[in-house]
């Protein structure tokens, strides 16, 4: 069952004079439950599709719909609200903020819930230690490694338990170690919890981890593997 | 509140910059409150002054004195109901430094007079009893220490010579505005060591009417208008009112100064602020993308800037208010009555809110406004 409907998207951008189309006429679905790798060279149109999925962007035309909310003709405001509640975001430069601590970094998505303090404190609990950091609560970023670092980020991404798990390059300034712990987090957060994720990257590593690898091209869906 | 450590977080970010806009703000808002409080103290006096009181003063020169032989013919005037007089003495204690208004007045009649200069009867007797006898305000007692029984000795400048005193009485106002540091003594005991020189500074007189006071004005000063001493009346409010008006253009420089030093203020706290903003732009956006609705972010910068101008106000106002107290600014004697009124306090706090919205008005909205795909794609 799709979790993730995209339908006729048209995406294009305006540089000075110059109209860039993106998509024109893209249409892919994404499973509940599944595990998604998104690659393609630079410049096709890997991360506009994720910045859709997020609603953090809107398409020129067509529909973005993610559990049966369309999210292509939400406004601002209830976009705010609902990545709050369906969306995990992970970035490729970790995006931590640097005045806070581990601990208080994983629970920003939560003081936008209802939660106690005490409820929030258990999350966050459980956040960092699915992402093997419980001893690190009140480190700050710099205090940590890169892989540290992401992994931070991965716990604010799930710490509110969102429909979806979206990564940016989430691998691209990691080490091979770091790397591996961070992809073998990624399946297990699909396997054991079974969180749809949906990844961007050019690591062909992480895109071994993916149940299914779409390429992309010139904002055209190329090729799609299933494993 | 929940959002209170995120807020104080950002504001430790750059802990120096924080201290130094706050530093800024507290500042300005002493200033502000400090130079406000001259100009407060500078008109309460004819705020609190008698309309029922009437001075009369050398036409002349307000430094020239007047024959005592008014006293009766003033006393006779219709609607005057008492009389009194006093003489600026104009000595210095000790090196000086510290300087206090001193006062020979006619006891009995000058105390009936001012009823707002509260003494307790005993001291009051005390006083009246002793040619040498002083009563001085509670000012004076935390200025010098002194207390009842004291001899005191004054320097004369304007009568040379050593004057001894015996402290008697303490009063205390019941209006700050009269002041509590003045220092009073009998009129005979200056009379009597210069009776050459000596003569009453000025007249006051109680009538029974304030609004019979112009037609009082004008009987006393057309009775003296061709002697050699011819005389300028007015009410107590008025001459108050026309004392604070000479420091007419003090008062306009002192706003003036006042709203300028805000007005800079505003701008280094708002650049502060932008800085701050420009600084985080990748952070709104991570906090945008993880749900963080723009109004949600607005409100959140403008309590960072909130924070910054309230905590200086507190700071600020704070010590404006301390002021007077630790230094005995208003001990001196020139600007008796000198407080931060609670007027001074609200105009103060409201000065604070708009620091708050002017310099947090601009990040708060462009941080709002950030396109999140934009930032993100600076940062990434």
């Amino acid at each position: 069952m799709a979790l993730v409907e995209i339908r006729d998207v048209h995406k294009s951008f305006t540089r000075d004079t110059q109209t860039v189309d993106v998509y024109t006429g893209l249409t892919v679905d994404f499973d509940e439950g599944s595990f998604t790798a998104l690659m393609g060279p630079s410049g096709s149109g890997k991360s506009t599709l994720l910045n859709l999925v997020a609603g953090l962007d809107k398409p020129t035309s067509g529909e973005v719909k993610v559990a049966g909310a369309m999210v292509s003709s939400m406004n601002a405001s209830q976009l705010a609200g609902w990545r709050a509640r369906h969306v995990g975001f992970v970035f490729q430069s970790y995006n931590l903020l640097p005045v806070l601590t581990a601990q208080q970094n994983v629970e920003l998505p939560l003081l936008l819930t209802s939660l106690s303090k005490k409820e929030r404190a258990e999350r966050v609990a459980i956040a960092l230690g699915v992402v093997g950091l419980e001893d690190r609560v009140d480190h700050y970023p710099r205090q940590l490694s890169g892989g540290q670092e992401q992994r931070v980020s991965i716990a604010r991404a799930i710490v509110a338990d969102p429909t979806l798990i979206l990564l940016d390059e989430p691998t691209g300034q990691l080490d091979a170690k770091s790397s591996e712990e961070v992809l073998v987090l990624l399946q297990r957060l699909n396997d054991e919890f079974k969180k749809t994720i949906i990844v961007v990257t050019h690591d062909a590593r992480a895109a071994e981890r993916a149940k299914s690898v779409l390429h992309l091209d010139k904002g055209v869906l190329v090729e799609a593997v299933a494993r | 509140m929940k959002f209170l450590p995120l807020v104080l977080a950002n504001l430790a970010r750059h802990k120096l910059r924080t201290v130094l806009t706050i530093a800024s703000v507290a500042l300005a808002l002493f200033l502000f409150a400090s130079l406000r409080t001259v100009v407060t103290t500078l008109n309460s006096g004819a705020e609190v002054s008698s309309a029922s009181r009437m001075i009369s003063q050398n036409a002349t020169a307000f430094v020239i004195p007047l024959p005592m032989s008014y006293a009766t013919r003033l006393a006779a005037v219709p609607h005057v109901t008492a009389v009194t007089w006093a003489n600026w003495f104009g000595g210095k204690y000790g090196d000086g430094k510290k300087f206090f208004g001193q006062f020979a007045i006619d006891p009995e009649s000058y105390l009936r007079m001012y009823p707002e200069l509260a003494l307790p009867e005993d001291q009051k007797q005390a006083f009246l009893r002793e040619r040498t006898a002083a009563v001085i305000g509670e000012g004076l007692v935390r200025a010098f220490g002194w207390k009842i029984g004291d001899n005191i000795t004054l320097q004369g400048t304007i009568f040379p010579g050593d004057w001894t005193f015996t402290i008697r009485g303490i009063y205390h106002p019941t209006q700050k505005a009269y002041g509590d540091d003045s220092f009073m003594f009998h009129y005979e005991y200056l009379y009597e060591r210069d009776p050459e020189r000596v003569s009453p500074g000025w007249f006051i007189m109680a009538i029974d009417d304030p609004n019979a006071a112009p037609q009082v004005q004008k009987t006393i000063d057309d009775m003296f208008r061709n002697s050699t001493a011819p005389t300028k009346t007015g009410t107590e409010k008025a001459f108050a009112a026309g004392f604070a008006g000479m420091w007419g253009n003090v008062k306009l420089l002192m706003s003036t100064i006042g709203m300028a030093v805000v007005f800079a203020i505003l701008l280094v706290t708002g650049n502060a602020m932008m800085m701050n903003q420009r600084e985080r732009i990748g952070e709104v956006a991570v906090m945008k993308t993880v749900g963080f609705s723009d109004r949600r972010i607005f409100i959140l910068v403008i309590v960072e800037a909130a924070v910054i101008a309230l905590t200086g106000a507190v700071l600020g106002l704070g010590a404006a208010i301390l002021l007077p107290i630790v230094a005995g600014f208003g001990e001196g004697g020139f600007l008796p009555g000198f407080h931060v009124t609670p007027g001074t306090m609200a105009v103060g706090a409201g000065v604070a809110l708009l620091l708050t919205f002017a310099s947090g008005i601009a990040p708060a909205l462009s941080a709002a406004r950030l396109p999140v795909v934009q930032a993100l794609r600076r940062v990434e």
